[in-house]
């Protein structure tokens, strides 16, 4: 065993390695990280994750702030918000399409799949049109409700797939013992698929948190997320800032792998869950 | 109808039997009608006149002029052939790699957890940053992968420089990303399969060849065709890598359908234009799924 581990691990080493590359780039300074041949081995600096919050003022040569302390807030608050709600109204749609199918069901679920296979261009300009006049542009809830839209279909349809693999006559049984119909979603279905639930959620927040074109959009100043900031570093006149940029992703990279560590076990099982075949 | 105020009541009001499957899909479907298909119902609309996002003059109907133009210009057949190369080496290269992948960490081992962390990580960066450091990446004088190759060759190696070249660099970062997620599909099709089933091939001394393609593949292959399709649709709206590693270049080579659609849209400001181009997309995309959703639907009828 010993040695397929070690195997695995020179993989998943080799895998891994432009993600470490941009991870010690971020410790690199500029000479070093535009160095030819390019370094492996190099003094290691914390200057670019302190200009990723600080940076020294061009006029008056002293630090000033950055918002990137803001924009993280902005990115894990907007993020975990809508990929929460699309899974709340997600699994009640989900449990009604399994549960209660209406007239044309199937239809409604196509449609809803359709939704998502779009490709976004389209739907900017009227998008961004309706966010005007709503006042809905720069706010929370704008950017909010719209990544909720992104992620319903994909909640959806998910989440059908594992009440669907539920046994319907535990919940019957339950009903015959007098549980309310309540009661039967939140003691009976629902504990069953947390682990589906954790998967769908881990998957929508991987699709949400980089999400870029419609932030760059439809955020303001107040509610700019990580990856626009991001882009906004590479519009400077002596080039791309390779080291800050990567200090930035390799920032912004920490809270999705936490989350998604934690919960692996889960998106592990989530995943096989909803698919296996009675 | 029970009145909300009282005990539970909003509880009961909510799960009447006779609108109870209605009202729990509601809060879903508003939100997507009001965000996602009106939006789509108002650019169909517009793909009907000449209206150009940076005028004023209001805009005249034009019927199916802007669908004519579109399926007549040559341009856009070519950037259909783009795309469908990169999209069919792109799914290709990551059916390949995420099986392997998966294959892999289909065993139980000690640091699975870490390892397989390891190969999810690519999946979780941003378009952005991996179309940055690609980019980097490939750099004739900078990058790692033209040090790497001069190991082997002095020629200084220029990736982005040909056609095939700019292709294979935009295929690998993406492949590179979505691997992951077809391994994880695929990891789970291969879990999903009953041990007892492989012992009685022990027993009858089937060869691992036929050992896969009796056992294991029936369990993967509904997955295979959903990671097939999930990532088809992705890739084939395919921007911002392509939009950051060549622009469309060297000369048009790499411009996907999508890029082209940008383009129109906001570098041309030829929005009714882009609208229709886009439901041309959109048709094609919906006949693909449901051909793939009729051989879902087959299968699981032979099943039965």
């Amino acid at each position: 065993m010993g040695i397929y581990t070690a195997i695995t691990s020179v993989v998943g080493f080799i895998y891994f390695f432009p993600v470490l590359w941009i991870i010690l780039t971020a410790f690199k300074t500029r000479p070093d990280a535009l160095a030819v041949p390019p370094k492996l081995f190099f003094t290691p600096t914390f200057d670019n994750f302190v200009s990723v919050f600080y940076r020294a003022s061009i006029t008056t040569g002293t630090s000033q702030a950055t918002d990137m302390g803001l924009y993280f807030f902005n990115s894990i608050f907007i993020a975990f918000t809508s990929v929460g709600l699309a899974l709340i109204v997600g699994t009640l749609a989900a449990y009604a399409f399994s549960r209660y199918p209406l007239k044309g069901n199937e239809t409604y679920l196509f449609i809803i799949l359709t939704t998502r296979m779009m490709p976004p261009i389209v739907v900017i300009i009227p998008i961004f049109l309706m966010f005007r006049l709503s006042g809905l542009a720069g706010s929370y809830w704008g950017i909010i409700l719209l990544y909720t839209a992104f992620n319903i279909p994909f909640s959806v349809w998910l989440v059908k797939s594992f009440f669907d693999e539920l046994n319907p006559e535990i919940e019957d049984a339950a009903r015959m013992d007098g549980a309310s119909e309540r009661r039967v979603f939140f003691r009976f279905c629902i504990p069953q698929i947390l682990a589906g639930l954790s998967a769908t959620f881990v998957f929508g927040l991987i699709l949400t948190w980089n999400e870029f074109l419609f932030a760059l959009l439809l955020t303001g100043v107040e509610t700019r997320t990580v990856p626009v900031a991001m882009a906004r570093t590479l519009g400077g006149e002596v080039g791309v800032d390779y080291g800050l940029l990567a200090a930035i992703v390799t920032l912004f990279l920490i809270p999705i792998f936490f989350v998604t560590f934690l919960l692996q076990n889960q998106l592990l099982r989530g995943v096989t869950f909803g698919t296996v075949k009675k | 109808m029970a009145d909300a105020g009282s005990s539970g009541g909003f509880g009961a009001w909510l799960l009447d039997p006779k609108r109870r499957g209605a009202l729990l899909v509601t809060p879903a479907l508003t939100i997507l009608f009001v965000m996602n298909i009106f939006p789509l119902l108002w650019s169909f609309g517009l793909s009907f006149f000449n209206y150009r996002a940076n005028r004023q003059r209001v805009p005249q109907f034009e019927g199916l002029e802007n669908y004519a133009d579109m399926l007549t210009d040559e341009k856009v057949w070519e950037r259909f052939q783009t795309t469908a190369i990169i999209v069919g080496s792109s799914v290709i290269l990551q059916l390949i790699v995420g099986f392997l992948l998966a294959l892999m960490f289909a065993k139980e081992f000690p640091m699975r957890r870490i390892v397989l962390m390891l190969v999810l990580t690519p999946m979780m960066l941003s378009f952005v940053s991996v179309g940055v450091f690609f980019k980097l990446f490939y750099e004739p004088t900078f990058g790692i992968v033209s040090y790497a190759l001069n190991f082997f060759t002095d020629e200084p190696f220029v990736m982005l420089a040909t056609p095939a070249g700019a292709i294979a660099g935009i295929v690998i970062a993406d492949a590179w990303m979505w691997s992951p997620f077809v391994m994880l599909l695929v990891l789970a099709g291969l879990v999903s399969v009953p041990k007892y089933l492989y012992e009685a091939a022990e027993i009858d001394r089937a060869s691992s060849w036929r050992r896969f393609w009796t056992i294991t593949f029936p369990y993967i292959k509904s997955l295979l065709l959903l990671a097939i399709l999930f990532r088809t649709i992705e890739t084939f709206k395919l921007f911002d890598i392509v939009y950051i590693i060549t622009e469309g270049g060297p000369g048009s080579s790499t411009e996907t359908i999508a890029v082209y659609l940008y383009r129109t849209a906001f570098q041309f400001f030829r929005t009714s234009q882009s609208s229709a181009l886009a439901y041309i997309v959109l048709f094609i995309v919906i006949v693909l799924t449901n051909l793939y959703l009729y051989s879902v639907n087959r299968r699981a009828k032979e099943v039965d």
